[in-house]
């Protein structure tokens, strides 16, 4: 066994919400723009200027030398279009630097909403339309049509499996989650039910998070990380299996984890010594897809996520004030699609990015701590107040004033 | 006169309660030292010498806790927030001991202390000068602890100050019938002197339909838009009026509700809007003043005062003032100076649905509660106010003499 091939295949995730100013009761129908704020919790751009300069472009710079580096080294990106738009706008440098990482064909784009919305769940012609309006997106920046499908916030069910087979990716991503893959490891490669040709590749979510979530916990039992040990812990996972799937978001790097815990350095340190065995590499998503016919069947009939300890979407969709808010948002659809107004429709696609649920969640005991790190709000009450002040005056923009009453409520 | 707040650093109707008083005092020719516990300039009130007692900065939204029950918070925030509360008043004890002794030849006709946050000062100027203490009762600590008991410390002072006081003045008979069968006083020692409003203060304010341009859609489009201008937190019962807002909408679709203010109750109003599944009916601005305020008044065809218990409830009066037809909890003193209005008991939230539905949808009966309460607001005035306050002065200072 120890002769084939091992592959660490990492796919990180690159995205950035727009994040609702403090939208009021006095802003409806007079102010029709919702992000533009200069309150610096909120204020987009600044947040985009900070991130870049912690986290895109030494990352960015980082895989840029690893790539020249290591002929085996690869990755796989998934891009939203919301964040394109944000780092054309503010850190157009950064979008050069992403186009660098995939002009050396050994980087990956992969597809989803351009949105990074959960429209999949709401509205399957809703989502479709952003899927394709993000490979828009992609093939207009990077010249590449994506072959692998990921959904937001690894949203992933048997009935999106199918679709994504129909739709003709090769293969779909997922969380690695034992009630999901039963006695199966994740380092192989598998089938959902029904499908013709799809794969699904799952996420070593122990793995994965060591980085993204423990690295520089002080309290860690494992804490400080080292590569050569990660690098050991790695093998001794795939106790002689050929994938390992580490999916993580982008911002890891820089971001979550700061600089100064060392981060960059150890994820260079852990790229050399992983390459430095000759069985040892790294695979792109699609070439994980076709490396191996699938082992086994897969099945999640229930929605799959990568967050929390319960690995659903409750952090999106479990109290009534984020059920309230997307019902009614969603509810806007027809009016909105047909009136064929580019900003309106590209303002109501923009609430949809799950973040904006995402501030709303009131978890707070047990997984609540990272929702706080993430929310620019006070509170879960005051992202929902705003948010829902915002879909009124999309509501009021969408339709001739005698008719707002037919949809209200 | 020892008050808590005058506007703009009031959070609600005690300050402007004390503000139309004291200028319809002096118009009728008393001389007033008004004293606040925060240090602020008040340029726009001549009529009267306000003394700050501490260098402390007014703090707008919540007051200084002129309304807060401390027993209904949780035990850290009880001790953390009635402590500071406590070494407010004391410094506010102080000042007033202070000033007084310095100056004894300065002579008081009258000591006139708004409710339980200003009553020991008012008992230690009573006993330094000999002038007759008047302790004016806005709200028992009854009254802002909503179902539950309340403080029991603020309790005691009450209780204390309503013993030393020479003449009690109750906004209402409700707040008297506490007076009397909670604090056992006399009930020949309590006066029933009800608020007022000013409406010379409220003309010339031109309304501007952008304010709330979203209602005013709803409102083209056929909607009823009720609202109610307060303090979230439990002594309003927002609860039962939210849960009544969800029974009425169940049977007419046309109504938005729209709560203006801001309290400690905001964020479980909020959920409850979102658990009723009216969330997009509920418009929550936030704490409003000035434009907004007057703005929110107008834009609404009726105005609901849900409290569990309040004591008068000014915005009652300028609700009516604003044209709305008025639905009241028959927990409410501003009931017993206002006929044409709706009433309910505070938790009966089937009856307070059907009112609003059976409003909304007759318009003789919206109407005519809008009229006929207009006509109602305009008898009360705040001179008649000074002039029993001056009368009462008289008779206590005759009494103490004797």
């Amino acid at each position: 066994m120890s002769t084939a091939t091992q592959a660490v295949v990492l796919y990180l995730h690159v995205h950035q919400p727009l994040r609702i100013k403090p939208y009021s009761v006095f802003d409806i129908a007079n102010d029709h723009t919702y992000f533009d704020s200069h309150e610096s919790d909120m204020d987009n751009k600044a947040i985009m200027e900070k991130v870049a300069e912690k986290s895109y472009r030494p990352m960015n710079a980082l895989l840029e030398k690893m790539l020249h580096t290591h002929p085996n080294f690869k990755l796989s990106l998934s891009i939203t279009g919301t964040f394109l738009e944000q780092a054309e706008r503010w850190a157009p440098d950064v979008v050069d630097s992403f186009k660098r990482l995939v002009d050396t064909g050994k980087v990956e784009i992969v597809a989803e909403t351009y949105h990074h919305s959960l429209a999949f769940f709401f509205s399957k012609k809703e989502f479709e339309a952003q899927v394709r309006q993000h490979q828009q997106k992609i093939q207009d920046v990077f010249g590449v049509t994506p072959r692998v499908f990921r959904n937001t916030e690894l949203a992933y069910n048997d009935e999106l499996a199918q679709w994504a087979d129909e739709a003709g990716y090769k293969a779909i991503l997922a969380e690695g989650w034992e009630p999901v893959l039963g006695w199966r490891s994740p380092h192989y490669v598998y089938q959902p039910p029904n499908t013709k040709h799809i794969k699904l590749l799952m996420k070593n979510y122990k793995l994965s998070d060591d980085v993204a979530f423990r690295f520089s916990n002080k309290a860690w039992a494992e804490f400080p990380l080292h590569a050569q040990t990660y690098t050991d812990w790695i093998s001794r996972a795939l106790d002689g299996g050929p994938l390992m799937n580490l999916f993580m978001d982008y911002e890891t790097f820089g971001e979550h984890q700061w600089s100064d815990t060392g981060i960059f350095e150890f994820y260079e340190d852990f790229i050399g010594k992983w390459l430095a065995d000759e069985n040892h590499t790294f695979y792109t998503v699609s070439e994980a897809a076709d490396s191996a016919e699938p082992s086994d069947v897969v099945s999640s009939p229930d929605i799959l996520t990568w967050a929390d300890a319960e690995r659903d979407l409750t952090a999106w969709t479990g109290n009534s004030m984020q059920q309230e808010a997307l019902r009614h948002l969603y509810a806007l659809e027809n009016s909105i699609i047909h009136s064929g107004d580019d900003a309106l429709i590209a303002d109501w696609r923009t609430l949809q990015t799950s973040d904006h649920a995402y501030y709303m969640c009131t978890k707070w005991f047990s997984d609540g701590d990272v929702h706080a790190y993430f929310s620019p709000y006070d509170s879960p009450y005051d992202a929902f107040l705003y948010f829902m002040n915002a879909v009124r005056d999309l509501r009021y923009r969408s339709m001739p004033s005698s008719q707002i009453g037919e949809t209200h409520g | 006169m020892l008050g808590w707040e005058l506007p703009p650093h009031n959070s609600g109707g005690l300050g402007v309660a004390c503000y139309h008083m004291s200028k319809a005092l002096a118009l009728q020719g008393s001389t007033i030292d008004f004293v606040v516990p925060y240090a602020a300039s008040h340029p726009e009130i001549q009529f009267m010498n306000v003394h700050s007692a501490t260098n402390l900065s007014p703090l707008h939204q919540y007051g200084f806790g002129a309304y807060d029950s401390y027993d209904t918070k949780t035990q850290s925030q009880t001790s953390m927030i009635g402590q500071d509360l406590r070494s407010i008043q004391a410094s506010y004890t102080d000042y007033v001991k202070t000033s007084v002794a310095s100056k004894p030849d300065d002579h008081y006709d009258a000591i006139h202390a708004h409710d339980w946050l200003t009553m020991e000062a008012g008992m230690i100027a009573k006993q330094i000068t000999g002038a007759p203490l008047v302790v004016h009762v806005h709200a028992t600590e009854f009254d802002r602890a909503g179902s539950s008991f309340g403080n029991p410390l603020v309790h005691e002072i009450e209780e204390q100050g309503l013993l030393m006081a020479d003449r009690i003045i109750a906004v209402s008979q409700i707040t008297k019938n506490i007076i009397v069968h909670r604090y056992g006083i006399p009930a020949e020692d309590v006066e029933v002197v009800h608020n007022a409003i000013d409406t010379e203060e409220l003309d010339g304010h031109v309304y501007d339909e952008a304010t709330f341009k979203y209602l005013e859609s709803l409102r083209d489009d056929g909607y009823t838009i009720v609202a109610t201008i307060t303090r979230f937190t439990v002594q309003k019962g927002l609860q039962h009026f939210m849960r009544a807002a969800a029974r009425a909408c169940e049977k007419y679709d046309r109504l938005v509700f729209l709560l203006a203010g801001d309290g400690e109750q905001r964020d479980e109003l909020l959920r409850l809007s979102a658990d009723l599944g009216i969330a997009d009916k509920v418009f929550f601005t936030g704490f409003v003043r000035g434009k907004q305020w007057r703005d929110a008044f107008t834009v609404a065809d009726i105005f609901v005062m849900s409290s569990v218990s309040e004591p008068f409830g000014l915005t009652a009066l300028e609700a009516a003032y604003h044209d709305n037809a008025l639905i009241i909890t028959k927990q409410s003193g501003a009931g017993e100076v206002l006929n044409n209005v709706l009433r309910y008991d505070f938790w009966d939230t089937d009856r307070l649905a059907d009112q609003l539905v059976s409003l909304a949808n007759s318009k003789p009966l919206m109407d005519t509660l809008k009229e006929n309460a207009a006509k109602e607001y305009r008898h009360i005035s705040w001179h008649v106010v000074a002039t029993k306050c001056l009368d009462l002065y008289t008779s206590v200072s005759r009494r103490v003499a004797a």
